[in-house]
């Protein structure tokens, strides 16, 4: 039952946490579909990692970096595409 | 269908150049190939027939004067919806982007306009390029050309099948754990996966940045190459460009296989492989043994836990790269009525995503939280270091490795999407390459009952000199001249 | 309800201090111009800062050189290899709802850990951690936070280069919080790196516990005044709640400006979390001991070695001299002019005592004044020669703060000359005589009454008078009176 693996609580919080709002049509579905998916990852509890470095990169490149320089953009092209604005803010919902 | 539109993009600047072919003339007759065949496979999601008309007719005046023209002049390119084209709308198949039209081109189009190709549209994909069959497009599928009723492949669905079908001459697919090569075996083409790093992901719409590339996809392997030669090479503005300048791989293009060892990964060919699959692949390196080359099989225990170690890697950066949208600076937005912040971006998301993109967002979320860091990220990373060593071993063995490229043939529309599960198992054979960073391409090697299947080769690092050199070896040798019905 | 009588505990303060880069001419990972300030809203911004997307972030070389140099300041261990990592979560304020930022956890390494900051008198203060990360936008709002029904957002401010650097809980008083947040805006000023005087440029949120009690946040510390209000609020209303037998909450509380008090932020459905991982658009960043060393040997004069030599070079006191290191400007300021002054430790007197507290009743930063070396050194000249008192000197120094006049001119204009005229003065005595009849007489019964004359003499000049000679006249011509009587 894939309902152990993950419960209806954590499908809530992690639907909050990713900020996408979820029915409770929805929250089974994922509940059910998240829990074959999760028992399938399952698998890698079988390899033995111990001593192993998690491959953060496949690169050997370090220390890229940027000159100080500053430079001109037109920021006017951004705010055209901007959903909301008012005067030169881009206009958000309420806090509280 | 005027021949014109047959020719490899090498002929078509060699043809330009000479000015034996109008630009033109050339790009009007790919629209009018679109117009005719679009509508039956949707593989565009937006055309850009003024500016590319605009483009082909500045390109014929410099040729009639004299002037100097790039290395892909006049070549009609297909990019996908997730590559920035500024100017164009920019959607990666989602309602979330359906009007992000973005105010800087990614960098592979800068490179192709630098040398005169012409882009005729942005071609469709799985949504933010989670998927395998370009079913999960908020904009409706696209459909193989071989077969109207079956898939693709993805999720760049659309830019393989409008190669396959001859709406332009080459396109630029991306790969994250195979969506560039398995439409390019879906649909008889040829699809490289770069080695990570040699072609700059600035302005290829995130999805799962450790894992992707923008990938060149072209009926033959030269086109594949001529493409790559342009767009590969360092990019100050993606910290993970390696620092080389761009390929040559088209001095790669011969025919010589003779001493290479090429390792066949049983755990490629296991169970969920196809019969007709498995044998059309072993044909294929059969023939590359009666070419010189030796072909053996290999085990490589580590690759049994490629793919999840592949979707828990991915999902997880997705669910980070995707948090952006939220609707305040662009894309999708609800009207605010009273809502907090919060409850407007959760409406927002709701929204403006589909079904498989919130699934891998909640689930990478999951995979990064408190708790679960360490038996998921932390544990999927440590077994990806482990398939590295597995194939830098191999490597020394075997100059590439062999398998299919999908473990079945291009399936029915609607067949995988009742159970996410299964359609991440077509991944099985390509998210190796993705996880250890390796070039690997994808060509045709023959058909069945009509469908394309595909071979898929991998290399070591920085070693597409290799792929290209035996696949183009190969497709010299099998004289596919596949060619859909549409 | 028991109230019981609790000695004074002892209190631990940990801060969290974010400071900008400010001498960095582009932000942290894209080049827009990092001088913002007085700039229209979104006007330094780019598709990069802008989490745009497609974009990709770029590290800036000289930021890291800074952060070095910092660590360095701060006695820290700088580290060999260091990550970028994501913080995510969501809000209107962040580009790509992720914080590029450092982490130390979980191997995650930032760029250096373990240091100090030795505080005048000899307290450590240790530094737990520096790490590098980007500034989120600003927020507006309109009337109020609770009451605002929008929210507009600014991000020119977003992507600037931070510095976050965190202390231990060691800090033990509000005001010990405060003299160590000067201490490290003076060494950051001195490094070049960051001016605290930018509006914004050093904010920080702190930890309070009573000893023995839980750890209280207190976010939305806007400058280094309000964090010695803030803390003390707390501290007290966490004392409070221990005598009456109560607890304290553990929860992150928030320091409203305006009405002095924190308030418990609303409490949110869920609790944040988060998922750092490691930044897969940036590579490691390697440091060598080369580097460090390199970097070592071009840092400039920190507040302690300044402190020193300006005992040393000027002879001034130990007190004047750590004041004068507190604050860049004002050590700069001191140097100036006392290269043009022959007594530095009386210049130093005047700078620390007169001059900095006109500058706090007045609330403005040195540079805010029109004040300059030579102004200072020029006044202190007409000390010197005696054209005016001491007492005027000070009325003068308020003027050139304000006006910036030369002192001369000061001094011309409203007629400060110190009166030593006798003939003058001896007149005026004579008149201070005559209209205080009861004050000469209790004068002669009593020497000390001498002074409500002299006062009225001095008022009648204005203060002009020489005080000197002014009481030496009355004193006269008392004995006359007395010799007569």
């Amino acid at each position: 039952m894939s309902g152990r693996i993950i419960t209806s609580e954590e499908v809530r919080r992690l639907a909050w946490l990713s900020k996408i709002k979820i029915s409770k049509n929805e929250e089974r579905r994922y509940l059910e579909e998240m829990g074959e998916i999760l028992e399938y990852f399952k698998m890698l509890d079988e390899v033995n990692t111990e001593g192993v470095e998690p491959t953060y990169h496949v690169i050997e490149l370090v220390n890229v970096t940027r000159e100080d320089v500053a430079q001109q953009t037109s920021s006017n092209s951004l705010l055209e595409i901007v959903p909301v604005m008012k005067g030169r803010y881009v206009k958000a919902p309420r806090i509280i | 269908m005027p021949g014109i539109l047959e020719l490899p993009a090498s002929e078509i600047v060699r043809r330009v150049k000479l000015q034996e072919i109008s630009v033109e003339e050339y790009i009007g007759e790919c629209f009018e190939r679109i117009r005719t065949v679009d509508p039956k496979i949707h593989a565009f999601l937006t055309l850009t027939e003024d500016d590319a008309m605009v483009r082909a007719r500045e390109i014929d005046i410099r040729t009639r004067r004299g002037e100097k023209v790039g290395s892909l002049a006049g070549v009609a390119v297909a990019v996908k919806d997730n590559i920035c084209t500024m100017g164009v709308r920019t959607t990666c198949a989602s309602k979330m982007l359906e009007r992000f039209v973005p105010t800087y081109d990614a960098t592979v189009i800068e490179r192709l306009k630098a040398q005169d190709a012409v882009i005729v549209g942005k071609t469709n994909m799985d949504e933010f390029a989670m998927g395998s069959s370009t079913e999960q497009s908020a904009f409706g599928p696209t459909l193989n050309p071989y077969d109207l009723e079956r898939v693709p492949g993805g999720s760049s669905g659309g830019s393989a099948a409008s190669v396959a079908s001859f709406e332009a001459t080459v396109s630029l697919g991306s790969d994250t754990g195979g969506s560039a090569r398995c439409p390019a075996s879906f649909c008889g083409v040829v699809g490289l996966k770069p080695t990570y790093g040699l072609v700059s992901r600035y302005g290829l719409i995130a999805f799962a940045n450790s894992l992707e590339q923008i990938s060149p996809i072209g009926r033959r392997v030269a086109d594949v190459a001529t493409v790559m030669d342009c767009i590969s090479g360092h990019d100050s503005r993606d910290s993970t460009s390696v620092k080389t300048g761009p390929t040559s791989l088209r001095s790669h293009l011969i025919e010589d296989v003779s001493g290479i060892r090429v390792g066949v990964p049983k755990e490629l060919f296991g169970e969920g492989t196809d019969e007709v699959v498995s044998k059309s692949v072993w044909d294929a390196l059969k023939r590359l043994e009666g070419l010189g080359a030796t072909c053996e099989e290999v085990s490589l225990k580590s690759l049994k836990y490629a793919l999840a170690s592949y979707y828990i890697i991915s999902m997880s950066e997705a669910s980070s790269n995707l948090a952006r949208y939220d609707g305040l600076r662009y894309g999708f937005r609800l009207e605010d009525e009273d809502w907090d912040w919060s409850e407007a971006f959760s409406r927002n998301r709701r929204e403006g995503f589909g079904p498989e993109v919130k699934r891998r967002i909640m689930l990478g979320t999951y995979a990064l939280s408190a708790g679960y860091y360490n038996q998921y990220y932390l544990k999927a990373q440590k077994v990806r270091t482990l398939i590295r060593q597995e194939l830098s071993r191999v490597f020394k063995v075997f100059n590439i490795l062999a398998s299919p490229t999908m473990p079945i043939l291009p399936f029915k529309l609607g067949e995988k999407l009742r159970d996410p599960l299964e359609m991440y198992m077509c991944d099985f054979d390509t998210v190796t390459a993705n996880l250890a960073g390796i070039p690997a391409i994808s060509i045709p090697c023959s058909t069945y009952r009509g469908l394309p299947i595909g071979i898929q080769f991998m290399a070591p690092p920085f070693r597409e000199d290799l792929l290209i050199r035996v696949s183009y070896t190969l497709e010299k040798s099998l004289r596919l001249d596949l060619r859909p019905a549409v | 309800m028991r109230v019981e009588a609790v000695p004074e505990l002892k209190v631990k303060i940990g801060l969290e201090v974010h400071c900008q880069l400010t001498d960095l001419k582009s932000k942290l990972f894209c080049s827009c111009s990092a001088d913002y300030r007085g700039s229209e809203p979104n006007t330094h911004i780019c598709p990069v800062c802008m989490g745009l997307p497609g974009t990709l972030p770029v590290l800036n070389r000289k930021a890291v050189e800074d952060a070095i140099m910092i660590a360095l300041a701060l006695n820290m261990k700088v580290s060999s290899r260091t990550l970028f990592y994501r913080k995510n979560y969501f809000y209107p304020d962040m580009p790509k709802n992720f914080q590029i930022s450092q982490y130390d956890r979980a191997g995650g390494v930032p760029i250096a850990k373990d240091g100090y900051v030795t505080l005048d008198g000899g307290r450590k203060i240790r530094i737990s951690r520096l790490q590098l990360e980007e500034d989120p936008g600003k927020l507006v709002y309109e009337g109020t936070i609770e009451t605002s029904r929008a929210t507009l957002v600014d991000y020119n401010r977003a992507g600037v280069a931070l510095a976050e650097i965190v202390t231990e809980p060691d800090i033990t008083s509000p005001r010990e919080a405060r003299i160590f947040l000067q201490k490290l805006r003076s060494i950051l000023e001195h490094l070049g790196v960051s001016s605290g005087e930018l509006e914004g440029s050093m904010r920080c949120d702190a930890n309070i516990s009573i000893e023995g009690g839980t750890r209280v946040e207190v976010k939305n510390i806007s400058s280094f005044k309000e964090v010695e209000r803030a803390l003390n609020f707390e501290m007290t209303r966490q004392r409070n709640l221990l005598r009456k037998g109560l607890r304290v909450g553990r929860e992150t509380r928030h320091w409203d400006e305006l009405r002095r008090v924190t308030v418990t932020l609303r409490v949110k459905e869920e609790e944040e979390d988060y998922r750092y991982f490691p930044e897969p658009d940036l590579v490691p960043i390697l440091i060598s001991e080369e580097d460090v060393e390199r970097l070592r040997a071009s840092m400039p004069e920190l507040p302690d070695s300044r402190k020193r030599r300006l005992m040393e070079q000027y002879g001034i006191s130990m007190q004047n001299a750590e004041v004068l290191t507190d604050n860049k400007a004002l050590a700069e300021f001191f140097e100036a002019c006392a290269a043009n002054y022959g007594r530095p430790d009386l210049l130093s007197n005047w700078i620390v005592g007169d001059l900095l507290s006109y500058l706090y009743d007045m609330g403005l930063e040195l540079r805010e004044t029109k004040l300059t070396p030579g102004h200072m050194v020029g006044m202190l000249r007409l000390i010197d020669d005696g054209t005016i008192s001491g007492k005027i000197g000070k009325e003068v120094l308020k003027e050139i703060i304000i006006t910036g006049e030369a002192p001369e001119n000061i001094v011309k204009a409203r007629g400060l000359v110190r009166i030593s005229d006798r003939e003058y003065l001896e007149r005026l005595t004579e008149r201070v005589f005559e209209e205080n009849p009861k004050a000469v007489s209790d004068a002669l019964k009593d020497e000390k009454a001498i002074r409500f004359l002299v006062g009225q003499l001095m008022k009648l000049t204005d203060g002009k008078a020489d005080p000197q000679l002014a009481n030496i006249l009355v004193t006269n011509r008392l004995k006359a009176l007395a010799g007569k009587g």
